[in-house]
């Protein structure tokens, strides 16, 4: 007897802002346009994907003082462009990335109540959390969160959430809510009744000891960057393995890397346009600017075409703001120049070299068969899809790829299910009212 | 007598709790087909319904001109956050976007954050102006130029056309800019109801369309001149304020028309004037009051949407209509456009002028 293979999942991210999309493409349109995002989760949807996924900016990013100029700048706010996705759509799940630490949990849970009201059952939502008192000088809390305290505030905000979506009874009747805690006081009435969903799906990112244990408790799915193969099922049996001692399944959370696809008519063409993608990312100021990342000094004299600088980072260095600083810039340095010296790699190759993310890079038929094994081989659940191009870069592959996917078996033919949690094969929760 | 300015008309779409989007979608393009201005959605925190802004989000896309405007309140929110959302709403509505200003005056609601307790209405509007005012700084934090993609030197924006907005008030500071672009409207149209004193004031210094609630035609020109006097007194052109008229309707059902009045006080509706009778009788108050020039237009607030709505449209504004009172199309596109509101220029542009 053979069994079903597995199945994968498949999503879509839209950053946004990022420094992968490559704005200069003549095929690159705008980040802010409502038609841009239509055209995305129309495609999303066309594919059968699980959900699209949109991430959040709470404050311009930041450089040596002045407002970061070269990547994608700008974007809508999540939560109000997924309500209008809920109008243009009808199946795909619609998630979006919103902060516990500059948010209040009544709030949040009420819009995100509403958001699955308004799509039949399909909303998500990203938990995050933010440490920087660069970011709270936007908010009224303000300052500076203990990097600790940044997961209990989470856990006890997607709790209390939660409360306040089982505070209606499945049949419609709200119930006093209270809950009493160390970040949070909230007594009433909740005032959107139990969602179609019962709640929300809850998507977790970050691969810190804190958040792989938040993500095991709490998540519904987590969202990754563990694309390679043996970092990959690392990551998956870590994760999984944490699950039993909070009384759940290994099936109960999906792990879903973040990667991406350059597809081509042959391998070698597939190899050629995604080194051309590389070089777009990596334009030369660009390469400049991851290497200020890691050093941590104005090294704007530097020739992006010329060697590495011989100081070390300055590892107490706040010169870059608002985006994530490297968490070891000493040993970053030091494996960077190994790099480029093994390799005689100018800065700009070298960076384009040693930042590559995770991608599938190949025929539809490669990639197609890279996908399924990485998900048979138990590294992942699926992928969240991080296309490089604004609005067309998933067509190629829901033209292209997804066929394959669902001739080899591994993928639907069409939604069984209307909400976002059957797509995931996520058991509906239990009301703990 | 002097030309008539032209007449505007909003509707409420809120009533009884309902979490079903056909039934805003339909109410919203029934306005629509109407020609009217814009519908407004009503919101708290602790009276039952969904969240207004996402509701009109939701919306947007299943209509085509009709301005949306859903109550925001600034008691218990970030303004960094609601600036955010409302400007969102504007993109994805293409430049339909307004919000009302309000506040959260109750304990009740303030238990639901557990963060301060109620404080005066007062004290509140101002803290409500502080988030008006910020919120028209942020949208201004871009200029509208600012998005260059200048491949030649690998710029995506014009870091000089990007402005922190350094706000510090009296309760709370933000840093800015924006997150959000622009706006399409520039800034989005601000709604104050404007009746009450501690409001009044924000209203008239922030405000771009401002409610009132009056039983006569005398009473709402007294409020709408003083709101004008306060307006110049902070600099305003008054051309860039519309003041209408909020009442609350009830025009019964067809077999039976109430007897046709206005009420002061709330018999049913809990909020100031209350009308009740026929579309006909509607359309001849709203003829007689513009033509006294009282107000710029009316907010109408039907006691039971589905119905009343209905007979608005296909009533009184028909009625309207036809006696070339009010427009059978909309010539422009834009929220501010339908108002006869200018699109701001940006300060922030402005004061990079050379002298």
């Amino acid at each position: 007897m053979t069994t079903a293979p597995k199945q994968l999942h498949l999503a879509a991210h839209f950053p946004g802002v990022n420094n992968t999309t490559v704005w200069a493409d003549p095929r690159s349109r705008s980040q802010i346009e409502f038609s841009s995002f239509e055209h995305l989760a129309r495609t999303a949807e066309r594919g059968l994907f699980d959900f699209f996924f949109l991430a959040e900016g709470l404050r311009l990013r930041e450089h040596n003082g002045r407002i970061h100029d070269l990547d994608v700048v700008g974007r809508p706010e999540s939560l109000t462009v997924l309500a209008a996705l809920a109008a243009v759509t009808d199946r795909l799940g619609l998630a979006a990335t919103v902060n516990a630490t500059f948010n209040e949990p009544y709030e949040l849970a009420r819009r995100l109540a509403t958001l699955d009201h308004l799509s039949a059952g399909r909303a998500g939502w990203n938990v995050v959390t933010s440490s920087d008192a660069f970011t709270g000088e936007n908010f009224r809390r303000g300052g500076y969160l203990d990097r600790a305290d940044r997961y209990t505030r989470a856990a006890e905000f997607v709790a209390t959430a939660r409360g306040l979506w089982d505070s209606w009874t499945p049949d419609g009747t709200p119930r006093p809510f209270a809950h009493h805690g160390p970040h949070f006081s909230v007594e009433g009435e909740f005032t959107v009744p139990r969602s179609p969903q019962g709640h929300p799906v809850v998507i977790q990112a970050g691969d810190s000891p804190e958040g792989r244990e938040f993500a095991a408790s709490t998540a519904d799915v987590v969202f990754t960057r563990h694309g390679t193969l043996d970092a990959g099922r690392a990551f998956y049996a870590d994760v999984k393995g944490r699950l039993a001692a909070y009384g759940r399944e290994p099936d109960d959370l999906k792990i879903m890397p973040g990667v991406g696809v350059v597809l081509g008519d042959t391998d070698a063409e597939a190899q050629e346009r995604a080194a051309g993608i590389r070089r777009q990312q990596v334009s030369p100021q660009n390469a400049i600017l991851a290497l200020e990342q890691v050093w941590g000094r104005d090294l704007s004299s530097y020739d992006p075409e010329g060697p590495l600088p011989e100081s070390d980072p300055d590892p107490a260095s706040a010169l870059v703001q608002g985006r994530v600083r490297v968490a070891d810039p000493l040993a970053v340095a030091a494996r960077w120049r190994e790099l480029s010296r093994q390799k005689g790699l100018s800065i700009r190759q070298t960076v384009i070299e040693a930042t590559g993310r995770q991608s599938f890079v190949g025929s539809p038929s490669t990639v197609a068969a890279e996908l399924a094994g990485y998900v048979a081989a138990g590294a992942a659940d699926g992928f969240v899809l991080v296309p490089h191009l604004t609005p067309g870069g998933l067509d190629d592959f829901v033209d292209l790829v997804v066929p394959l996917l669902q001739e080899r078996g591994v993928f639907r033919t069409a939604y069984t299910g209307s909400t976002l949690r059957s797509h995931l094969g996520l058991a509906e929760p239990v009301w703990k009212g | 007598m002097p030309p008539l300015r032209p007449l505007h008309l909003a509707a409420e779409i809120g009533g009884p709790p309902r979490y079903d989007p056909a039934h805003y979608t339909g109410l919203a393009r029934l306005a629509e087909h109407g020609a009217l201005d814009f519908v407004t959605l009503g919101d708290s925190f602790a009276r039952p319904g969904p969240d207004a802004l996402a509701v009109l989000s939701r919306v947007a896309p299943a209509t085509r001109r009709i301005g949306l405007v859903p109550t925001v309140t600034t008691t218990h929110t970030e303004p960094f956050h609601v600036s955010s959302a409302v400007a969102t709403l504007d993109w994805v509505s293409r430049g339909r976007a307004g919000w009302s200003v309000d506040v959260s005056t109750t304990g009740a609601e303030a238990r639901l954050f557990g963060r301060r307790p109620a404080a005066p209405a007062a004290d509140l509007w101002r803290e409500a102006g502080e988030a008006a005012d910020v919120g028209a700084r942020l949208w201004d934090s871009w200029e509208d130029d600012a998005e260059i993609r200048d491949a030649a030197t690998g710029r995506f924006v014009d870091r000089d056309k990007l402005h922190h907005v350094d706000f510090e008030g009296a309760a709370f500071s933000v840093r800015g800019p924006a997150i959000v672009p622009r706006p399409p409207q520039g800034r989005p149209v601000t709604v104050v109801d404007g009746t009450a004193d501690p409001a009044r004031e924000t209203a008239a210094r922030h405000a771009d369309v401002v409610l009132v609630r009056a039983t006569t035609p005398e009473r709402t020109a007294e409020i709408r001149d003083d709101v004008h006097r306060r307006a110049a007194a902070h600099g305003r052109d008054l051309g860039t304020l519309r003041v209408l008229a909020a009442l609350t309707v009830d025009l019964g059902d067809a077999e039976s028309p109430p007897e046709p009045g206005l009420e002061s006080g709330p018999p049913l509706a809990g909020h100031g004037t209350y009308y009740r009778g026929g579309p006909v009788d509607l359309a001849d108050l709203i003829t007689q009051w513009h033509r006294a020039g009282a107000v710029d237009g009316f907010h109408l607030t039907p006691i039971t949407p589905e119905r009343d709505l209905e007979r608005i449209v296909n009533g009184t504004v028909a009625l309207l209509q036809h006696r070339s009172l009010f427009r059978t199309f909309y010539p422009g596109g834009t929220l501010r456009e339908h108002l006869g509101l200018a699109r701001p220029a940006n300060r922030y542009a402005l004061q990079g002028e050379p002298a």
